[in-house]
């Protein structure tokens, strides 16, 4: 299989390259660096999907990937919810770790090759809040650190900067990125507008394909809704192209039922065998709050998180048998994620209270199989306060699917992930190769240099009227207003941005002229 | 084939009369319960979107004394617009005397781009005024007046003449049609608008006489039956006028207007109108034409109709006619055409109060932008900085005119089709041009906002929930939010999962958005939760005002 021989090239630890930008060090991984790849290769454009399921709440994770290295502390640490050793599910090639009894799907994926387990992901000074969690989550930001777009958005705004204006055109027809089942995400939140669309539950995303409308009262008011909703249906930019990619799918592989993910999962699946372009796919599921309860009290393999755990490995199976069936199978990677793991001790109500480092999952068919990481260890004798240590920072796993799957280039890599960030042995990494940012659209405002060091002129076109050009942060803070009056005329005009004692990293340009707004990201370097 | 077109059509027939338009209430007062629910339809319809301060101020008074209170304002006028632009010297006559931020609308100036400047500074201000309007009707009403009255600032020209003939309307919005109807009449921006100064004896111009009939007095309903004589006739009675544009006021020169006598048609009875050769006679014989026009029942059964449109609905059934068009009218003329009578009746009526006419107009791009600005007290800058100000109001009548409702400019003198055009009437606003600016324009006040000199507007939704009753508890925050922006409920699945998608962040339980708002209220100095707060509050009131319900008013 192709991907083993990729795997003989593949150590755990980033190499350092020489600097490529002034002070930037530049790190790659592995023999077959796609760096080297993008010297190497023809530009092209990648076909490449990434599905990012989130597990909301807070996912138990040494539960669902028992450290059976460390069996006896865990059962210490757990003994009301510890899922006993011989039910542990057993992956093929490893005797360290095993999956939860009610993740039959996912063994199968990994047994498949198809499944990675990367141990104990987390980041710095972890949150135990949902909500600043998630946004840590969402964002890529520092753990003390509140940046205002998601990473996803950043990602989508380097590969298409023009956006909105100028969108959808002949290059870019369809959606950025698509979340199913929820209304918003932070994740897809670029520097200044949302670059995505939702499809706030699955019932909706059928109803626009039927073009049935939720009902509304039989008065004069309903039917003013009734008329309003319609003109937003056919006014939807996207409705067209979501329909014409939902009609070109008549059969798909057989899901699980009730089960709100395979629901979501099942869409998902329809639109990329359909055609979308669409890069980024945004599922979620939640319930995984268990702070009591999380199993049965006399069988441990049962109950709350069971069947959560249950529900995601049999969507997911479901998700990657149909994507075979489909044909796309190769162009899909998924990953889970979840806002922290829980405590390593359990509580007295059979539940676990807020925690940090858990394991992630990443599947399909080009990532490099197997577990990455040591299992997590496990104190003799955990107390309340104990929680799981980080080995991989989050941002490495996105850092590593953006360069690795998503083909950014590695020089600007830190556009999206505002810092370098170490690359792991996640992907099947010949799968890409590196592409040029899509700047169809109409393009408003530029800068040059950039990357630059001290100063960089900006160069902006205004239809006339009020215009302004101002300076933000990745925390969303204006700190200057470079160009802020009327024009007569319509035109080009430069301004020069001084950054003065300003710390080196992103900066973003945005352009606003009346209801027109663009954003330009800059990045200082020393 | 045949019978199932039939059938087809047949049922078709069946849905458009359905009960949805039916409505058997009538002029008799409400008696109804007083509660917020009537307060904001209330005020949704006679005001710019009805603001938490004004729903509160209102639901511990009486209906009688809300009424009472909104159709006699006791605020002063707003001061009129000020020099906010800079004009080149070089003009033929710069506007050198006045300073800036002075008014200019005492300031006579021919220069064509000296009156730009002042027509596009009257629109910044207008919308201003809007925005900043006293707890009353008189701004619905002006604008009501500017739409039936509709002139357009590019053809009147001169800025002082666009404020005089907008200041008219907002003197006369509450008080008597006929009053204002002749001094309308003599309005020198109308007299430019519909050509009046140019109508003379030797070559009358028909155009200000048609459409005092056709749009502004009679109108084409089924019983208004003036001819194109008629037209012509009072055309001569209108001859003469002239304008003065340093004193910005009409007069009349007996030698340009037509002395014969007027023969008018059976319509008017038969009446003529005696030419007179004194120096009043354009006075005269246009008191003679305007006491025979509103002798007529036509007058007041088609202000009527306008009003009920403007604030009520636009579709006037059979039912309606009888049972509300035609008693208001009575009282219309009864009371010599005296405005407030008629409000007065018709917003303390159970109908007006009908569920059925509750929620069913879609909101106008004014309302649409006023509203918001005043719904979520979005902050302008004190009076002083009247340049950031103008640079705001200017943004927000941009997004208006966007949405194809340019304040000042309406499309001809029928004024905005929302208003006559059947069968579509409010829903012409929305297309699939407009609904999207719609939805960009709320999304960019709640995102980045508009920034101008520095200074920014936006909608600060954290500020916003600290006004409402219970912030903190997920469900009550939602619906008060649910209850002052829309006119119709969400259902209970679709509250629950915007509660859970955006407050929760997917969480299913409610402490933790209590939580997170608790500590930002105690300690709003923790910038990252701050952060969490103000950005679920900020996707919840952006992601309400996408849907289809936050149109309707």
């Amino acid at each position: 299989m192709k991907r083993r021989d990729f795997l003989k090239n593949t150590v755990p630890v980033g190499i350092m390259l020489p600097a490529l930008i002034n002070g930037f060090a530049i790190k790659a991984f592995g023999a077959t660096s796609p760096l080297l790849d993008s010297l190497l290769l023809p530009v092209t454009e990648t076909d490449h999907v990434l599905v990012l399921v989130q597990l909301t709440g807070g996912n138990d994770g040494i539960n669902t990937v028992i450290p059976l290295e460390f069996y006896s502390k865990y059962n210490n640490a757990r003994t009301n919810i510890a899922i006993p050793e011989s039910k542990v599910l057993k992956l093929d090639g490893t005797l360290k770790v095993g999956l939860n009894p009610a993740m039959t799907g996912l063994q199968t994926l990994f047994n498949e090759g198809k499944l990675k387990v990367i141990n104990s992901v987390g980041y710095p000074t972890p949150s135990f809040s949902h909500f600043r969690a998630t946004d840590i989550w969402m964002s890529a930001s520092d753990s003390n650190q509140a940046v205002a777009s998601g990473w996803a958005g950043r990602y989508l705004n380097y590969e298409y900067p023009n956006f909105p204006i100028g969108y959808p055109n002949a290059t870019m027809t369809d959606p950025l990125s698509i979340q199913i089942g929820s209304v918003t995400s932070l994740t897809s939140q670029g520097p200044s507008v949302n670059m995505g669309m939702s499809i706030s539950s699955t019932s909706s995303f059928y109803n626009l394909i039927n073009g049935v409308q939720d009902p509304a009262p039989n008065t004069r008011a309903g039917k003013e809704l009734t008329y309003v909703r319609n003109i937003a249906q056919q006014t939807q930019q996207y409705a067209s192209v979501i329909k014409d990619a939902a009609a070109k799918v008549s059969q798909q592989s057989t899901y699980p039922s009730n089960n709100s993910l395979a629901d979501q999962l099942k869409i998902v699946a329809r639109l990329i065998k359909g055609g979308l372009k669409t890069r980024v796919y945004m599922v979620s599921y939640g319930g995984f709050d268990t702070h009591s309860s999380q199993t049965n009290t006399t069988d441990t393999t049962i109950g709350t998180h069971a069947n959560l755990l249950q529900n995601v490995s049999n969507a997911i199976k479901a998700f990657q048998d149909d994507l075979k069936y489909l044909n796309v199978e190769d162009r899909v990677i998924g990953m889970t994620y979840s806002e922290f793991g829980r405590r390593i001790k359990s509580n007295a109500s059979g539940g676990t209270d807020h925690g940090s480092a858990a394991p992630m999952f990443l599947f399909g068919t080009n990532i490099l199989p197997g577990v990455l990481g040591d299992t997590p260890n496990i104190p003799t004798t955990a107390t309340a306060n104990d929680n799981l240590p980080y080995q991989y920072d989050f941002r490495s796993i996105y850092a590593t699917l953006l360069s690795n799957w998503l083909c950014v280039k590695e020089t600007d890599l830190q556009e999206v992930m505002l810092k370098n960030f170490q690359l792991l042995p996640l992907v099947n990494v010949g799968e890409c190769n590196k592409g040029i940012p899509n700047t169809s659209g109409v393009n408003l405002i530029t800068n040059y240099p950039n990357p630059f060091t001290n100063t960089t002129t900006i160069r902006f076109t205004t239809a006339g009227g009020h215009t302004m050009v101002q300076i933000m942060d990745t925390m969303g803070r204006v700190l200057v207003n470079l160009v802020d009056k009327e024009y007569t005329n319509s035109g080009s005009y430069t301004v020069t941005f001084d950054s003065g004692s300003l710390p080196v990293g992103v900066y973003y340009a945005r352009f606003q002229n009346m209801a027109v707004q663009q954003v330009r990201t800059m990045l200082k370097v020393r | 084939m045949e019978n199932t077109k039939d059938l087809q059509s047949i049922i078709v027939e069946a849905d458009t009369n359905s009960p949805t338009g039916r409505t058997t209430t009538t002029l008799n007062p409400y008696t109804g319960s007083w509660t917020e629910n009537e307060v904001i339809h209330l005020l949704k319809r006679i005001m710019f979107g009805a603001s938490k301060a004004d729903i509160d101020y209102f639901k511990s008074k009486t209906l009688g004394q809300t009424i009472n209170e909104l159709l006699n304002p006791t605020a002063a006028f707003p001061s009129p617009p000020v020099k906010e632009y800079s004009s080149a010297s070089a003009l033929t006559q710069p506007d050198t005397l006045i300073t800036a931020g002075q008014t200019w609308v005492n300031d006579p100036n021919v220069d064509g781009t000296i009156a730009a400047l002042r027509r596009s500074s009257f629109k910044k201000w207008w919308m201003g005024v809007m925005i900043n309007q006293d707890r009353s009707i008189r701004e619905k009403m002006t604008l009501f007046w500017h739409n039936h009255f509709a002139t357009e600032t590019a053809d009147i020209s001169y800025g002082n003449y666009v404020y005089f003939h907008h200041n008219l309307l907002r003197t006369n919005a509450l008080g008597n049609f006929k009053t204002l109807t002749r001094a309308i009449t003599l309005d020198p921006g109308m007299l430019v608008y519909l050509n009046g100064q140019a109508n003379t004896a030797a070559a009358p111009d028909e155009n200000y006489g048609r459409e005092l009939q056709e749009l502004f007095c009679c109108g084409k309903g089924p019983d208004s039956k003036y001819t194109e004589d008629d037209v012509k006739m009072a055309a001569k009675v209108l001859t003469g006028w002239r304008n003065n544009s340093t004193t910005f006021s009409s007069y009349f020169t007996l030698s340009r207007h037509d002395t014969t006598n007027k023969q008018f048609s059976s319509f008017y009875n038969n009446t003529i109108i005696t030419g007179r050769t004194t120096a009043n006679a354009g006075d005269v014989e246009l008191d003679d034409l305007l006491n025979m026009i509103f002798a007529t029942n036509e007058v007041s059964k088609y202000i009527c109709r306008r009003i009920y449109r403007w604030f009520v609905y636009y579709e006037i059934d059979a039912n309606t006619e009888a049972n509300i068009i035609t008693p208001m009218a009575t009282i219309f003329k009864n009371n010599n055409y005296e405005i407030k009578p008629v409000l007065d009746v018709l917003f303390k009526s159970e109908h007006f109060f009908d569920v059925a006419n509750m929620g069913c107009q879609i909101k106008s791009p004014l309302d649409f932008v006023a509203g918001m600005c005043r719904e979520f007290n979005i902050q302008f800058q004190p009076s002083t900085d009247y340049i950031s100000n103008y640079g705001h109001w200017s943004y927000l009548a941009t997004w208006a005119a966007n949405m194809q409702q340019n304040i000042g400019d309406p499309p001809d003198v029928s004024g905005w089709k929302a208003y006559y055009q059947e069968p579509q009437f409010y829903e012409i606003w929305i297309n699939s041009d407009t609904l999207p600016k719609r939805n960009q324009f709320t999304d960019t006040m709640c995102l980045t906002g508009y920034t101008f000199n520095s200074k920014k507007i936006i909608i600060d939704a954290a500020e916003y929930a600290k006004t409402l009753s219970n912030p903190g508890d997920p469900n009550i925050l939602l619906s008060d939010i649910l209850k002052y922006l829309y006119r119709i409920d969400l259902s209970a699945a679709s509250k629950a999962q915007i509660k859970k998608d955006i407050l929760l962040a997917g969480q299913t339980s409610d402490y933790y958005w209590t939580n997170a708002w608790n500590t930002f209220i105690s300690t709003p100095t923790d910038t990252t939760n701050a952060t969490t707060v103000k950005t679920r509050l900020r996707d919840l009131v952006k992601y309400l005002m996408n849907l289809a319900e936050y149109q309707l008013a």
